[in-house]
């Protein structure tokens, strides 16, 4: 895909691209449609039930159907809302998870963009659905959702800055922000992937990760027992259905990211399994991660607003700082 | 120019977690609540009311709905004020029956209660695991009496329904299903740092104001003041049993939590000794006249409910009515602390002590 991307821009060009682009988009949602139904899957067995079972074989339809019921439902706008901010806010958010997957090098040959800044690129848009985030909370004219998007804010504020700092110490091991470079520094067996040297880092990054993706238990700004919907409250139909598909297009990116930057990305964990193509280790991992971040959600309490911001500021930023002293001794003796 | 104001925020009646239709007018700060003012009725029907129209065998079905997730407790409360006034000798079997359904009831209650506290404070899992739980009892109770909710099973001078055969090998096998059931619990739940962080030192009150509102049940012991009916003033026939009142002194939502768990390990206990002395014949109705007619005067029943002390004054003239019934709701008693409470707290802080003083609201508004 790089050299598409690369070539000056033709119409030839320019199709393949957004081909390629759609391509992706349905990819990403057939990758929601069933995270949704495997994370009904997995949370029910984990509490005794069976989860969605009736709507096609094993329930496999049942996102869709839901998908659907969205689709068709009235889309209503409160008569008080601030009409534009409260349309453009889904898109706000959805844009920047979407965008992101363009940096994610799923094999050494399946990636789109090569981008040399690529986790500060990730950095950087991740940080902007926040603010689609906060213009719906502002624009639905709703106190709930106002609460829910000030949470939002705070939570970005207190989670985003470890989450940076925890990279730091992989950019400093493998030289380079490339993601494609990074996958590449962790290759020949699992001893040499990230979460080892990292672990501190990597703990660091899964708990700013869930935080960001507004998972339990971070899900302050939708906590349902407290503000109901949070700053989704007044939204319905598809203009909910985006926000929800952000959520997990978010639940993609971190998995692909945390597979990446700690799990050794398309690697195999012994030199022996090579022959395995990469990407069936890529997409083992991922979905790993990805079962981690439901059981987390099966198992664990919300926390309260002036916790997450005394964990954010007063545990994980020490720790990603340490982390960083760490690799930096370790580097010097090295050398 | 920069300025903040105070925001007026509805929370309920229709609010996932004001359990039920209930409602507080929060004025809020931020996040930080200023003034609270609880608003109910919202389900009133007016049972006292509709009693004085009522004999007493039908104003049974009406205490059912107004705790409707201990109903065997609101049943005990009327048919043994009314037996108090009549002066009725009840047989051996059915004061068995009677305390082993409240006791199971009791933990129905409270596995209902901690479920959805868990659930208020954002973690789903124990929820169902309550639930799947307290089914068992609600299975238990469908097949002594035909109901699941709502049993109407008492009687004045004993009960309606004998235990059918083999009901209370049930029972007996329930009970370690539950304790090894309760030891899971307690390390799901109970040992979690972020539960724990969320519930402890949250609504803190002591003694004195607890006595003061006329705090009862557990959110009146967990001040350290030593105080169940079912030990102090023994009715049924809970003097003939071991247990424990479980107490705590610091009076936060953690000792509300740890005390109402260990109550459903004692009501455990107290089930499974009253299961080994079980008489296995008997009557399970006194003789009792067909239309019952206390005679002239007053009388207050009470009882330790799961939610703390249910009472019943009943004033009769002799007749098939009582002239006047009133009920003594703990839940509706408990709640008068809540806007002392809340003051200076966070919204999410709301939703725990909300939950932590275990209101119903079916008997809040009765």
């Amino acid at each position: 895909m790089n050299k598409w991307i690369d070539e000056s821009m033709t119409l030839t060009n320019f199709s393949i691209i957004l081909l390629w682009a759609i391509v992706m988009l349905i990819i990403v949602l057939g990758f929601v449609t069933y995270a949704i139904y495997f994370e009904r899957k997995v949370i029910g067995y984990m509490q005794f039930r069976i989860g969605p079972n009736r709507v096609g074989p094993f329930g496999l339809l049942q996102s869709v159907a839901d998908v659907l019921k969205l689709l068709i439902k009235e889309d209503t706008i409160p008569k008080h809302a601030d009409r534009q901010l409260f349309v453009l806010a889904p898109i706000i958010t959805y844009v920047p998870a979407f965008t992101i997957i363009a940096i994610i090098p799923f094999t050494d040959q399946l990636f789109n963009a090569d981008l040399n800044i690529g986790l500060l690129f990730y950095v950087a848009l991740s940080s902007i659905s926040t603010i689609g985030i906060i213009l719906a909370g502002w624009a639905s004219n709703n106190k709930y959702a106002l609460i829910g998007s000030m949470r939002s804010a705070a939570q970005m504020i207190s989670y985003e800055i470890p989450l940076v700092i925890s990279v730091i110490g992989i950019i400093m091991l493998s030289g380079s922000l490339n993601l494609k470079i990074i996958v590449e520094s962790q290759s020949g067996g699992f001893w040499n992937w990230y979460f080892l040297p990292q672990i501190l880092a990597f703990v660091v990054f899964i708990i700013a990760g869930i935080s960001e993706l507004n998972r339990t238990p971070f899900d302050l700004p939708e906590a349902e027992s407290e503000l109901v919907a949070g700053y989704h409250v007044e939204y319905s139909g598809f203009r909910f259905a985006f926000f929800m598909l952000s959520e997990y297009v978010y639940v993609f990116v971190l998995a692909s990211l945390t597979t990446i930057l700690f799990l050794g990305g398309w690697h195999s964990p012994f030199p022996l399994l090579d022959f395995i193509p990469g990407i069936l280790w890529f997409i083992l991992k991922f979905s790993l991660v990805v079962f981690v971040l439901f059981w987390v959600r099966a198992t664990l309490p919300r926390v309260r607003v002036d916790q997450l911001m005394s964990l954010g500021w007063k545990v994980l930023l020490p720790l990603a700082l340490i982390n960083i002293f760490i690799t930096a001794l370790y580097s010097y003796m090295i050398s | 120019m920069l300025r903040t104001e105070e925001v007026l925020l509805n929370v309920g009646p229709q609010h996932p977690s004001t359990h039920g239709v209930f409602r507080i007018i929060v004025k809020i700060d931020g996040e930080v609540i200023r003034e609270a003012t609880p608003v109910m009725g919202y389900l009133h029907r007016g049972t006292e009311k509709l009693a004085e129209d009522l004999s007493y065998t039908q104003i049974i079905p009406y205490t059912d709905r107004m705790d409707y997730v201990s109903a065997m407790t609101n049943n005990y409360v009327l048919v043994h004020t009314v037996e108090k006034m009549m002066q009725l000798e009840i047989p051996e079997r059915a004061e068995f029956l009677r305390l082993i359904v409240m006791e199971l009831q009791r933990v129905a209650s409270h596995l209902l209660w901690w479920g959805t506290y868990l659930l208020d404070i954002g973690a789903m899992s124990p929820f169902l695991f309550a639930f799947r739980d307290r089914e068992i009892i609600l299975n238990l109770f469908n097949e002594l009496c035909g109901a699941r909710l709502t049993y109407n099973y008492m009687r004045v001078g004993g009960v309606k329904w004998d235990a059918p055969e083999g009901w209370i090998d049930k029972v007996r096998e329930y009970i370690p299903y539950m304790r090894k059931k309760l030891d899971e619990y307690n390390n799901l739940v109970s040992g979690n740092e972020i539960f724990l962080a969320r519930i402890r030192g949250v609504g803190k009150y002591n003694a004195k104001s607890a006595i003061s509102y006329g705090l009862s049940g557990a959110n009146l012991r967990c001040t350290g003041v030593n105080w169940d009916i079912r030990k102090n003033q023994p009715y049924c026939i809970y003097d003939r049993f071991e247990f424990d009142v479980p107490l705590r002194s610091n009076g936060d939502c953690l000792d509300r939590y740890f005390i109402r768990f260990e109550e459903i390990r004692q009501s455990l206990r107290i089930l499974e000794q009253a299961i080994e002395q079980f008489p296995h014949k008997g009557d399970t109705m006194a003789k009792v006249p067909r239309v019952i007619r206390p005679p002239e005067g007053e009388a207050y029943g009470r009882i330790e409910s799961p939610r703390g002390e249910i009472g019943c004054y009943i004033i009769s003239k002799g007749k098939q009515e009582p002239f006047r019934l009133k009920f003594r709701r703990p839940s509706f008693i408990n709640l008068q602390i809540l806007p002392e409470l809340l003051v200076g707290e966070t919204m999410t802080n709301l939703v725990t002590i909300l939950g932590g003083i275990d209101i119903v609201v079916g008997e809040v508004d009765a």
